[in-house]
């Protein structure tokens, strides 16, 4: 039996594709009756077939993808609940074409996103983490002090998506008196900051570009060679997007030419591989895809999750919707 | 102006050095070793009439004594902790230092030292580098910056500027200072202990003098708490560093951020091991944009002095 025995029949059934952390299992598992495939010991495909087909309800946790062949298998499905605020793992296409409704973290993690990419920004232009090594090995009193960084106060800051995180980025960053400017898909009339439709013109006109936004196709590589020459030589790139919002081979030859100054990215192409040439560098600041992975964010999100799936069975609209 | 002697203390930036040697008759005092330090200086103190300092090495009573024509004393920092004041008073000798100019990049690493120490941004990246995401999985979670109360010692030009850039991630501010300041908005705490009793995030912005001296001790340090974080971008005496390093390790104090030491560039050895600590060595106004214009600020002071003009940013 692949559900929880000691769990009431009459909790709603909630199906899960990968195990997650341990806090969101046991509390998820006093509102509903989980399905756990990662307990069984038939493959995905089959468990789904086997047990699943009534399912109403799925929550994505881990950036699991959704794809047509895995909603084939859930025909009663009817809300995909994701832990994440990007949504590009699922086919939004194919739920939409069925009826599927998605809802994403909305901004539960916004506040997070914003204070990292802060974070990253400034421990790149003022060396944080490799001074912090530095000091760690001895270096401090065998090779004197750690080479100048950067000042932040004061310089220009383009936004590469103003939506939730990117707008709260902007707010942080005009208390360090930063000008800020942005790209994004349409401009947005209400705010301050000044529009560039082309990004290599934002790149151009900036000292940091922090990346914020979804990956779609239309955002693929959004970040390439050409936008990285116009960002210049004393031009720095933060990434908690996604990873492949950056053209990585790219970024990689800039940084090694040094026709950048450095880059802060919690995200790659292939997590978690990271391209080595990146490994040995000091003045780039490597994350984990941690963005978000706060305490704080994890409680918020599970209530969250119970707003979206209680909204759903109660056929009201969802908290945080998402659309193709 | 040949025989305008110049005294410079320790290397401390290469345009100033450069600079200094240019305009004047530059002496640099990190060339005679320790023992021969005060024969150097008296063979030379018939021209020096300058001495630029730093918060390594500034102007202490037996240095001025051996410089007769002592006039005046620039320092390439705003702390004047490293100066003996009172000789130089006694004297008629004029004090300058740095004001204002480092004020952003202090307050932009307070704020950067909070963020790396309680989202483990230099701690990531080692786990990165090292090959741990690919078989550990993702670092574990840490904790929020936003909303977090700020607690901040002192609060003059820095202290001001830290909490404008902390007010920006929701933080409410509380201070305590050597008088309540009429003009803001923030929390006043008469008494360094209440006010850590009340915040998350301790930071230290206050200058040196004997009465802040320890002012972070072990009282301090276990009512911030097991959860509570020191940010210090002072100087290192401002905390009793020996109990920094046991709260830390006993866990009764939840992470610190340290840009000075009470002994650099030494650092207790206790501290490289912890993953809840940021350690950097003193670069809290380290950026090549504001050693140009502390070391500016330094020359147009000798300057103005050398031409009888105002000081521009006279501390005596």
């Amino acid at each position: 039996m692949v559900g929880d025995e000691t769990q009431s029949p009459d909790l709603q059934p909630l199906l899960l594709l990968r195990k997650p952390i341990a806090f969101l299992l046991s509390s998820l598992s006093t509102h509903f009756h989980l399905l756990k495939p990662w307990e069984s010991p038939l493959p995905l495909p089959a468990f789904l077939s086997t047990h699943a087909t009534t399912v109403q309800a799925l929550l994505i946790t881990g950036l699991a993808p959704v794809t047509a062949a895995i909603l084939d298998s859930l025909p009663s499905l009817g809300c995909i609940v994701t832990t994440s605020v990007g949504v590009d793992h699922i086919d939004l296409l194919e739920c939409a074409r069925r009826g599927v409704a998605v809802a994403n973290a909305g901004s539960v993690f916004s506040d997070d996103a914003a204070d990292y990419a802060v974070g990253l920004l400034i421990d790149v232009l003022r060396r944080i983490s490799a001074a912090d090594g530095y000091l760690r090995q001895g270096l401090w009193t065998l090779a004197g002090d750690y080479p100048l960084g950067s000042k932040l106060s004061g310089k220009r800051i383009g936004i590469i998506g103003l939506g939730s995180i990117g707008s709260r980025v902007a707010k942080r960053l005009q208390a360090f008196s930063c000008t800020i400017s942005y790209n994004s898909l349409t401009m947005k009339p209400s705010v301050p900051y000044k529009f560039y439709p082309n990004v290599c013109d934002l790149a151009s006109n900036s000292d940091a570009l922090i990346v914020c936004c979804a990956l779609t196709s239309k955002t693929h590589h959004i970040i390439n060679k050409d936008v990285l020459s116009a960002l210049g030589k004393q031009g720095i790139i933060i990434n908690i997007g996604r990873g492949a919002l950056v053209d990585e081979e790219d970024l990689i030859k800039c940084l090694m030419n040094a026709d950048i100054k450095g880059a802060g990215l919690d995200v790659f192409k292939n997590e978690p591989l990271v391209p080595k040439e990146l490994l040995s560098m000091n003045n780039v600041v490597l994350s984990s895809h941690s963005a978000v992975n706060t305490e704080e964010n994890i409680l918020d999100l599970y209530q969250l999750i119970i707003a979206n799936f209680e909204a759903f069975f109660a056929g009201r609209p969802l908290i945080s919707p998402v659309s193709a | 102006m040949e025989t305008l002697g110049v005294l410079l203390t320790v290397p401390m930036d290469p345009y100033l050095e450069e600079e200094l040697d240019r305009r004047y008759n530059l002496f640099r005092l990190w060339e005679a070793p320790l023992e021969s330090r005060r024969d150097f200086l008296f063979t030379r103190a018939g021209s020096i009439r300058a001495l630029v300092g730093n918060t390594n090495v500034g102007a202490d009573a037996e240095t001025i004594d051996a410089l007769p024509r002592l006039e005046i004393v620039s320092t390439f920092s705003v702390g004047l902790d490293k100066i003996n004041l009172d000789k130089c008073r006694e004297r008629g000798i004029r004090v300058t230092n740095t004001p204002d100019v480092l004020t952003d990049d202090v307050a932009d690493l307070a704020i950067g030292l909070a963020i790396a120490v309680l989202r483990r941004i230099p701690q990531v990246d080692r786990y990165v580098r090292d090959g741990s995401w690919k078989t550990k999985g993702d670092y574990k979670l840490t904790t929020k910056l936003s909303g977090k109360t700020v607690g901040i010692i002192g609060l003059g030009r820095i202290g001001m500027a830290i909490a404008k850039r902390a007010e920006a991630f929701g933080c409410p501010i509380i201070y305590h200072s050597r008088s309540e300041k009429p003009d803001t908005n923030y929390k006043y705490y008469s008494n360094v202990l209440d006010l850590a009793a009340n915040c998350e995030v301790l930071i230290v912005a206050c200058s040196l003098t004997p009465e802040t001296r320890h002012i972070v001790n072990r009282k301090i340090m276990d009512a911030l708490g097991p959860k509570g974080v020191l940010i210090n971008i002072g100087r290192g005496l401002h905390v009793d560093e020996s109990e920094l390093v046991k709260a830390l390790v006993q866990g009764r104090l939840g992470g610190a951020g340290i840009d000075v030491f009470e002994h650099e560039p030494h650092v207790p050895q206790e501290l490289f091991g912890l993953d809840n600590v940021v350690l950097v060595p003193h670069v809290g106004s380290d950026t090549m944009e504001t050693c140009k214009a502390m070391a500016d600020l330094v020359l147009q002071n000798l300057e103005a002095h050398f031409s009888c003009k105002l000081l521009l940013t006279p501390v005596l």
